[in-house]
């Protein structure tokens, strides 16, 4: 075995040797996606430019991803850069002491001064020393229409949820599905927590998801929210097994359905079918009852090289920085449809709905953190599964749900 | 070696020993490690990586209060009984037609056998369209002008799970079909002479003489289209993911989820620790009869 | 058809039986056949279409552009060459595993059938349970273990762990196939003094094709299909194929081109495919019976 190490060892040296002058960083993520692939590359070419090289390691899917990243971390073959969600997905890797310290990075830039909502960068935090760059704000809380389908029916477009559920027999009577849904566990997990901060309130958003109270979670308010969810389970075609999310975007688009709850990266199906906000779609932020935004986003990690090699982590520090610098946040964040982690920014050429995101995000009351950053993956799973059931299974009352929900709350981490 | 066997025991069948190193060896440090670290790694608090923070039986008692891994368990036994006998009757008749010297048999043996060639990434996807009520065959029927027909199985909670089922028949029943023909072709061509002169029946043939005849066969195809069902997972998540809700999950889904997604390794590995513990309460039994008898005689 | 005193392989061309016999393997092959119909005709038709249409329908206006992208132009993140740049290295990872597997499981088949030693059945047993174990389960400690080992990261590593995970079905396979075969061939042999490599190679291999045959199906498929091992293992300048199909197929966050899809699944399966084909030639009758006889 030994000879085998030795020799691989050897080989890996003469492999940096040859190129000691461009340091090659291998970054794996999974933006794979027509839109995504152009954002990455605003990151890519600004890295190679710096000097260095970028080495595109895209595997579609954060299930596929995952396994490989943290398989290929713990076996002693680590990629340059990595990306992670903004959130807890990273923590046992940091602990193990398996990823580059970037604080010293960070104090000298600034970080905790430019990064807002400051929450993003604290997400990265362990223990005081920061190990990862958040590179965009994703949040889920949005409604989307299609303008026509209400017109053509001598409706006037839904201006929040009460009124969207008032017309939803009438959109049924025509022929219209109500609400676009599709089949991905995640998306239906992520439209229940929409409910709940939408038409909970922002406090009992956070009792529930920052203080895990069981009080919040057993009251009025989250009773409200269920039946909301029960309510919406009544306006959706019975053809959403297995759906995809976009599949479920382009029923609104078409007009064969008059809503959707979905993510901001909904707008770039709208875009591709040639669609305008405030024209032919709409978009309404937390339901349009609480105008409120959470800080999903993505993350880059760096995994410790295997071996001493200051090289690569200076390539890593270098692409850090980049990864935060103005020209590399406006360029990744128009192409990608997010918003920019740091506030000092020109996004004059943003549309209408990210600029109702932008508006909300001045106001940091109404950002609240993602079930990613307040719950473990293991919390987060059981509500999934809960949420997925309730809404499946009309055979779950509300009183049973909000006890099961009670339950996971008390023992949440 | 062939000049009569050496006294020392070990050295007894030298070179079959050394040629069964590598078995011995994956058996041993591969499979029975394996098990035990799952074991072990399921009393723990793990997550994304292993940590020796015991706590218990913890993990099982979450598990056995989860409703998901419940529905799991059930969806696998309904799928499995049906698979396995589904995968053998099929697979066996198609084997049996294959072997009456058909015409173009290359092209019928690949037209049973390509689905098992195919990722069920993708397969997945066109059996859901398939079975999708506003697309597939419900819609195409009703438009032909049979407004009432009704052919739903994948959209509802009770019935998903034969959906699913279709499309697991529809891959594994090739390969049976091949080993069995296989094993059709390994029967001596003395057997049928003699039946014919005797005018027994082919059917009669077949079910007193042959079947039997392939019994190895019929394990070996048992145990390829049972391990298939205990991994069943691909297939579910490309065609459901899981859904409506989680009432086509599985118990490989459910570790899998665990195990990554949600960054639990104990509760994964609690789920796979029941998962082998099945697997050993069906296989311990059958072993002993199909082998341990036959090593005493 | 029963009435007739006749074996499985009649001389008659046009018997009624047979025609029976033609209509049932063509009503099955409808069945197998369905899906790869979807897959085809949607294969040929534009996204306009797709969204709009039927998906039994046949394509209005027939376009083979889907296919050239798979192959040559499909985006994976930033690199936008298709499937082939993947193919070599399919290649790569295929032909030793298949191999390597292959003769070790056969080697352990016949050591098992035919030279028995004290305790070989325990180990085959435990060979037989570690197929019931889901793959997920292993990938942690076999991360470890090739990192030991100094080969993680490396084609030898997704050999190895090829030849293991194929181990306990191939071995079966070849243990129940041998343990059919006529032992008085293996006696004679034994009397004629060949040993132990001499009768695995001059008796066992030339009655064994078709069961040969069925091993290469089997592991060709696996192998080639495989995506979790090729990733995790192989290292990145060997990624598999298939990891270029995920990433056109598993694309989540933009348009999901279906016909793209299912060029590029038909173009991965093309290979195992053209194998299943081809090994017809060595799937006849007789060749067992035909040692009998010498």
């Amino acid at each position: 075995m030994k000879i085998i190490k030795g020799l691989l060892a050897a080989s890996t040296i003469l492999a940096t040797a040859g190129s000691a002058a461009a340091v090659e960083l291998e970054v794996t993520h999974w933006w794979t996606s027509g839109g995504e692939a152009a954002a990455v590359k605003v990151m890519a070419d600004a890295f190679d430019k710096s000097g260095n090289k970028w080495i595109d390691g895209a595997i579609a899917g954060g299930g596929n991803a995952r396994p490989m990243i943290i398989s290929r971390i713990t076996g002693g073959d680590p990629m340059g850069a990595t990306q992670f969600a903004t959130g807890r997905d990273a923590e046992d890797l940091v602990k193990a002491g398996l990823m580059t310290d970037l604080t010293e990075l960070a104090e000298k830039e600034g970080w905790a001064d430019i990064i807002r909502p400051k929450k993003l960068l604290d997400a990265c935090t362990v223990d005081g020393r920061v190990y990862c760059v958040p590179v965009n704000i994703h949040s889920f809380q949005w409604m989307w229409l299609n303008r026509t389908v209400y017109e053509n029916n001598g409706m006037a477009v839904p201006q929040n949820w009460s009124e969207f559920a008032a017309a939803a027999p009438k959109l049924k009577e025509a022929g219209v599905t109500p609400l676009a849904v599709g089949g991905e566990t995640w998306q239906i997990r992520d439209m229940s927590g929409t409910f709940v901060v939408a038409l909970g309130g922002i406090q009992m958003y956070k009792d529930i998801y920052i203080n895990k109270s069981v009080e919040a979670a057993a009251s009025e308010g989250m009773t409200k929210v269920f039946k909301a969810i029960a309510e919406a389970r009544t306006m959706v075609d019975n053809g959403y097994v297995g759906r995809a999310w976009n599949d479920a975007t382009n029923m609104v688009i078409t007009g064969k359905a008059g809503g959707q709850i979905m993510g901001d990266w909904a707008q770039g199906e709208f875009a591709v079918s040639g669609q305008t906000a405030g024209k032919e779609y709409d978009c309404l932020p937390g339901l349009g009852v609480h105008p409120v935004l959470d800080t999903g986003g993505d993350a880059f990690f760096f995994p410790k090289p295997n071996g001493d090699k200051p090289e690569v982590v200076k390539a890593q520090m270098e692409l850090a920085s980049l990864l935060v610098s103005k020209e590399v946040q406006v360029g990744f964040n128009l192409k990608k449809g997010s918003l920019p982690v740091r506030g000092d920014v020109d996004m004059a050429s943003a549309n209408t709905c990210m600029q109702k995101g932008l508006k909300i995000l001045e106001n940091l009351d109404n950002v609240l953190p993602s079930g990613e950053q307040t719950f473990t993956p293991d919390t987060q799973g059981q509500l999934e599964d809960l949420w997925v059931e309730f809404f499946n299974n009309p055979d779950i009352s509300v009183e049973e749900a909000q006890a099961r929900f009670v339950e996971i709350i008390k023992y949440a981490e | 070696m062939s000049a009569g066997q050496p006294k020392v025991f070990w050295l007894r069948n030298f070179p079959a020993k050394i040629a069964a190193i590598p078995m011995i060896l994956t058996s041993l440090v591969v499979f029975i490690g394996c098990s035990i670290w799952t074991v072990v790694y399921s009393f723990t608090s793990s997550r994304s990586l292993p940590t020796t923070d015991f706590v218990g039986f913890q993990q099982y008692e979450r598990l056995f209060g989860s409703s998901r891994w419940n529905i799991a368990v059930e969806n696998i036994a309904i799928y499995g009984v049906f698979t396995i006998v589904f995968a053998l009757t099929i697979g066996f008749i198609l084997a049996a037609f294959l072997d009456q010297k058909i015409r173009f048999e290359s092209v019928f043996r690949t037209i049973y056998l390509y689905p098992y060639a195919m990722s069920f990434i993708v397969t997945g996807v066109v059996w859901q369209w398939v079975l999708n009520p506003t697309l597939g065959i419900q819609e195409t029927v009703r438009q032909l002008g049979f407004e009432n027909f009704e052919f739903d199985l994948i959209s509802n909670r009770d019935t998903v799970i034969y959906a699913i089922l279709i499309a697991g028949v529809w891959q594994i029943t090739g390969f049976a079909m091949v080993l069995l023909l296989a094993g059709l072709r390994a029967v001596d061509n003395q057997i049928w002479k003699a039946s014919r002169v005797d005018g027994i029946p082919a059917w009669k043939t077949y079910i007193q003489v042959v079947i039997p005849m392939m019994r190895g066969v019929f394990v070996t195809a048992l145990v390829i289209v049972a391990s298939g069902i205990v991994k069943l997972y691909d297939l579910v998540v490309a065609m459901t993911n899981g859904g409506p809700g989680n009432a086509s999950d599985v118990p490989a889904r459910y570790v899998y989820s665990w195990l990554f997604e949600r960054a639990n390794l104990g509760q994964a590995m609690a789920a796979s620790t029941m998962m082998l513990i099945t697997v050993l309460i069906i296989l311990i039994p059958w072993f002993y009869m199909e082998y341990g008898r036959k090593n005493k005689n | 058809m029963l009435k007739e005193p006749k074996g499985p392989r009649p001389r008659k061309v046009i018997a009624p039986g047979r025609i029976m016999l033609y209509t049932a393997l063509a009503f099955a092959a409808l069945y197998y056949a369905l899906p790869l119909y979807v897959m085809l005709v949607t294969s040929l038709k534009g996204m306009p279409e797709i969204r709009m249409g039927n998906i039994f329908a046949p394509p209005m206006e027939v376009t083979f552009a889907p296919w050239i992208k798979a192959w040559d132009s499909a985006c994976t993140g930033l690199y936008c060459e298709g499937l082939k740049v993947g193919f070599w290295n399919s290649v790569k990872i295929t032909v030793p595993s298949v191999i390597a597997s292959i003769a070790i499981a056969s080697i352990n088949g016949y050591a098992l059938v035919n030279w028995r030693f004290k305790g070989s059945e325990v180990f085959f047993g435990i060979l037989i349970f570690g197929s019931f174990i889901p793959y997920q389960v292993m990938l942690y400690p076999l991360v470890i273990i090739t990192r030991e080992m100094g080969i993680f990261g490396s084609l030898w590593a997704v050999i190895f762990i090829h030849t293991i995970f194929g181990m306990p079905l191939l071995t079966l396979i070849f243990r129940n196939y041998f343990a059919a075969l006529p032992q008085e061939l293996f006696k004679a042999a034994r009397v004629d003094g060949s040993g132990f490599w001499g009768i695995y190679w001059k008796v066992l291999l030339p009655m064994s094709t078709p069961i040969f045959v069925v091993a290469v199906i089997l592991q060709v498929t696996g192998i080639w299909n495989d995506f979790l091992f090729g990733i995790v293992f192989a290292g990145v300048k060997n990624f598999p194929m298939t990891v270029q199909l995920n990433n056109i197929v598993n694309t989540t966050m933009g348009v999901k081109e279906y016909n793209v899809n299912m060029a590029a699944t038909i173009l991965t399966a093309s290979v195992p495919l053209v194998i299943y084909f081809l090994s017809g030639r060595y799937f006849v009758r007789g060749i067992a019976a035909g040692a009998v006889k010498g």
